[in-house]
Order: C-alpha cells, then structure tokens, then sequence
C-alpha cells in the first residue's frame, strides 16, 4: 500500500464546551479521492477547518510524515495543502485573473503564469471570462474558479468542501469529472459531500462521519453497499 | 466675491482637499484591510507636521524618542508572544527590525537635524521616522486583537487616539509649529496666482494617489492586500499573511499622514492636537466614500475643501460646523440605500 500522504490521528475540535469532531483518525493515501460523508452538523466542515489550520484542534496531523502542529494556514498552503471552502470565499469584488493569480501567492513568480496556463486549460471558461468581475459568475463557475484558485497554489492535497452544494445536475457530473481528472493529474483529494452517492461513485475510499466521529469506513465500493450507508445517506430521501 | 477672491478660495479648496483626499485614502486602506476605523490617523499627520517644522529650525525632533519607545514596545510584545517557540533567529530578526532601525533612525537625525537639512531631506527624514510608527503600533495595540469586532477595535483606536494626543505633548511640547513653504515661488496661470506651496501640494498627492493605485493594481502585494479587504478568509486561504497585510496597510497610513504632516506644515499652525480635527474633516470623506471606495473617498475630500473655503469666507465662526454637518446628509442616504446583511462576501 503507498504511504498516507495525509495521517490524521485522534483528531478533536471544539467550539467553547461543545466538541465538534471527536478523535477522528483519517488517512489519505498518495493519489488517492478519500469521502468523508455524512448529514449536516456531523462535523465534516469542521475537520476540514481544523485540517488547514483555520480552527485550533487537539491532536495529531501528519502531512507527508511532518507533524503540522502549530503551523498555521500559510504554511500549510506552503507544504502542499490547499481548501476549497463549502462558501467558497472567492475575493468577489476582483477579476478572475486576480482571483487566480492570488491563489498562487506562494508560487515562486517563475512558475505562477505556468500555474496559471494550466488551471485555463482544466477550465476553459476560466479563461473565457478571465476579465469578469468574480462576484458575478454563475455558481458553478464560482465553483470552478474556487478550485482553479487553489489549483494555483499546487496542492498535494486538495480538500473540497461541498462541491457540488447549490450547483445543477450537469454541473455537479462537470465538477466532479475534473475532480477524477485531478487525482490523474497527481493531486490527492479529500472530499466532503452530501451528494455521497456521487461521491462514493468516485472515490477510492470513505469515512461516515456522525455526530463528530467516525462511524463507519472502508473501501468507497464497501461503503456505497453498506445497509446502513444505504438506508441513512443513499435510499429515499437522502440526496 | 470678486474673481481673485474666488481664485483663492478655489485654491485653498484644492490644497486642503488634496490633504484630507492623503487622509481619507490612509483610512479607507487601513479599515478595508484591517476593520480598524483609525482615528489616530490625524496623530501621524501632526507628528508629520511638527517633526518638519523643528527639522527646519535645526532641532532634534522629539519623533526619535516616540519612536524608539515605539519601536522597544513592538519588540517586547512580538517578544511575549512567542515566548513558546523563541528561536535566537526570530530574536535577532525582531530586535533588527524592532530596536536597531529606530535606534539607526535616531543616530542619523541627531546626527542631521543640527545643520537644518533642505525641504526635500527634512521631508524625507520625517517620513522615514514617522512611517515606521505605523506598523509598530499595529503590532503592539491591534495585532493582539486582529479578530475582534468592529466595535471593540473602534474602542481601541479611540484610547489609542488619546494616548497619543498625550504622548504628542510629551514628545512635542504645547507651542505650536510652522514651517515655511515647501516653495517661495508664485506662479501666474492666467487669472490665477497659483504658489508653489500649492503646486507641491497638487503634486505629491497626485504621485501619490496615481503610486498606490498602481501598487493595488500592478503588484501582487497590492493584489494581496485588497485581497484581504475582499474576503479575509479567503487571503488567509490562498496563504496571504494578513498580519503582514495588516503592517503593511499601517506603515503606508503612516507614511501618508507623515506626508500630509510636510505638506500641512507650512499652510497653519500645528500643536501637539491639531491632527484630531483634521483627521475627522478626511473620516468624513472616508465615510462619504462608504469607507470602501478609494476613488469617492478622494472625489469626496475635494468636497470637504470646498465647502470648508468658502464658508470660512461666508460664515467664518461656523465653518467647522458646516464642514460636520455634511456627514448627516450622508449618513441619512447611506441608511437608506444600505440592505442589511449580515452576509457580504458572494
């Protein structure tokens, strides 16, 4: 088995006194789509934050076997860490270029316009629409330029917070091929979703998050069979 | 009014405006970047104005002491909090830029100020002992607190704003200052008598709006740091330090007031408090520009000239009171066209 690019271990946040994400362990392998699945306020969003250093937490997070301790989020973005938030947090008032060129703040200038000619190429409408003002771009291109915009920093690791939230059928299918598209590109990919049943479709391996903590793992193809899986995050009724 | 009258109001009107256009602008980046509504920013515009005026008259400047303490507070705060994870490389970087630039900084004016160095050395020497203050201060009173609300930063500019008044008496002494004109000359553009104080006035705030509008446009640091403004979280996501963003924006407030300072130094007189006032006359034209835009924050600053010229002229005792009461207006048009979101990036 190749190492665990990303090895999360007895991982906890908390919001004042109420504990968010309870001593989740979670790895992601070297080229691998991981899905972390489950309803809403199960914590998902949250492990994520807590991942790139947007919110303290408790416990231990190795990427590429460097304990990430005390860094905060520059040096994550440093080391090959890149998020993708679930509200996107695009800098709305600025071009798309602008957007894009500032998602590669920490690429050496050398290779920013190389990093830059790539993400045009994944997103040719990015490209397009390099002039527009970000704040008015549809959903999914908001979705695109969000990925395009972390694309820029060369991530290792890329975490997708609810890609598809609010986007139609056709765009979700379009996001989540670019997503395959990535791991074949190299990128590792951890995916939070809704959507599990797309999610699962795509992934290598998943995590069923309730409540905070990890009920629930194994091989995505496992995982989509699982009753239980089925019945809470796959029958009628769920997305 | 007779037309050289009204020549000379205009005049007037411009070169205040332009200052307070300086002001309004240092405002608006400092609060786009950081949230802080920064009231001392008139504090640096004194500072400026009186370092200048005793430069001139061959004075050491009470600004290298300020500094220095300036500078040691920095040090001792940066010290404190990262007392856990102290490197002998981190001491050494933060003493440099901490200790030693501002004791440099006093050395070589100590060294200047007797042979009363020219308009163009005493203005350099006065920005660069001001603009240094900027990030200081940031980094001892705001950065402690860079996540708090609105509100509470507001509270501590204010008390920042008072203890600086204070410290400005200190440093500075209760007489007041004026320095000659940046130039003697007079120029006859048609009707118009135009000095050459005005022209320099015209000049550098022109240089200087046209140089910051092409460091947020062309450079990747001024990307950056309206990047900030936009969306804190997504700077912060990208890996934009916005702390260092936050410097930034202080040192450019601070140069800025301390370019005013030169520019104010030779049209009034300026004691230790002088700033407040004129401060406030650039946060309304901040504010008339939503505190956002930087361009109708200067068009708007023109304005505030305007009308402080002329009524001085009309209605002298109320000028003061005419010039606030712009704000209503204002403040009226913004309460109603505001939608109330809680929600403002996307």
């Amino acid at each position: 088995m190749r190492s665990p690019l990303i090895d999360v271990r007895d991982l906890s946040v908390s919001y004042g006194k109420v504990e968010a994400v309870r001593g989740i362990g979670l790895t992601v392998a070297e080229g691998a789509i991981v899905s972390v699945i489950g309803a809403n306020g199960a914590g998902k969003t949250t492990l994520l934050n807590a991942l790139m250093g947007v919110m303290p937490s408790a416990g231990d997070i190795r990427f590429d076997g460097a304990l990430l301790a005390g860094q905060g989020i520059e040096q994550r973005v440093a080391a090959g860490l890149s998020l993708v938030p679930e509200r996107r947090e695009l800098f709305a008032t600025m071009t798309v270029e602008d957007n894009l060129i500032l998602g590669g703040f920490r690429t050496p200038a050398a290779e920013r316009t190389a990093a830059l000619e790539r993400v045009y190429q994944r997103f040719p409408r990015l490209k397009e629409r390099r002039r527009q003002i970000a704040g008015t771009l549809s959903g999914g291109e908001r979705q695109m330029l969000a990925m395009g915009r972390a694309l820029m920093a060369r991530p290792r690791l890329l975490m997708l917070d609810e890609p598809s939230l609010g986007l139609a059928p056709r765009i979700t299918e379009a996001i989540f091929e670019i997503v395959v598209s990535l791991r074949e590109a190299g990128v590792s990919i951890l995916l939070v979703e809704q959507n599990a049943r797309a999610a699962l479709e795509i992934s290598d391996y998943g995590y069923v998050i309730e409540l905070g903590s990890v009920t629930r793992e194994g091989p995505a193809r496992d995982l989509a069979a699982d009753p239980r899986v089925i019945e809470s995050y796959l029958g009628l009724g769920a997305h | 009014m007779d037309a050289t009258i009204f020549s000379f109001l205009l005049q007037d009107a411009a070169t205040n405006g332009a200052i307070y256009a300086l002001l309004a602008l240092a405002l608006v980046l400092v609060f786009a970047v950081t949230r802080i509504l920064f009231i001392p920013q008139g504090e640096f515009v004194a500072f400026g104005a009186l370092t200048y005026a005793m430069l001139e008259i061959g004075v050491v400047p009470g600004t290298v002491w300020l500094l220095l303490c300036f500078g040691l507070a920095a040090f001792a705060v940066e010290m404190y909090s990262s007392r856990r994870a102290m490197t002998a490389r981190k001491v050494a970087l933060e003493a440099a830029s901490k200790v030693l630039l501002p004791a440099a900084i006093a050395v070589a004016v100590i060294l200047i100020a007797p042979s009363k160095p020219g308009p163009l050395l005493a203005s350099l020497l006065t920005v660069v002992m001001v603009a240094p203050m900027g990030p200081y201060l940031y980094r001892f009173a705001f950065q402690p607190m860079a996540e708090a609300s609105i509100l509470v930063l507001f509270i501590a500019a204010v008390a920042i704003h008072l203890a600086l008044t204070g410290l400005s008496l200190v440093f500075f002494g209760p007489e007041g200052l004026r320095a000659s004109p940046l130039s003697g000359d007079m120029f006859e553009i048609g009707p118009l008598l135009v000095t050459g104080q005005s022209l320099s006035v015209y000049a550098l705030a022109i240089g200087l709006m046209g140089g910051l509008y092409l460091f947020f446009s062309r450079t990747l640091w001024g990307k950056a740091l309206a990047a900030t403004a936009v969306n804190r979280l997504g700077a912060r996501l990208v890996g934009i330090p916005t702390t260092l963003s936050g410097k930034v924006a202080f040192t450019l407030a601070a140069a800025m007031g301390a370019v005013s300072g030169v520019l104010l130094a030779p049209m009034t007189t300026v004691y230790y408090d002088t700033g407040f006032i004129i401060g406030l006359k650039g946060f309304i034209a901040a504010i008339i520009g939503g505190l956002v835009s930087f361009p109708l924050a200067a068009a708007a600053a023109l304005g505030v000239g305007l009308v402080e010229a002329f009524a001085s002229f009309y209605a002298s005792p109320f000028k003061e009171i005419i010039v606030f009461m712009l704000i209503i207006p204002v403040l009226i048009w913004r309460s109603l066209v505001t939608h109330h979101v809680e929600d403002e990036e996307e």
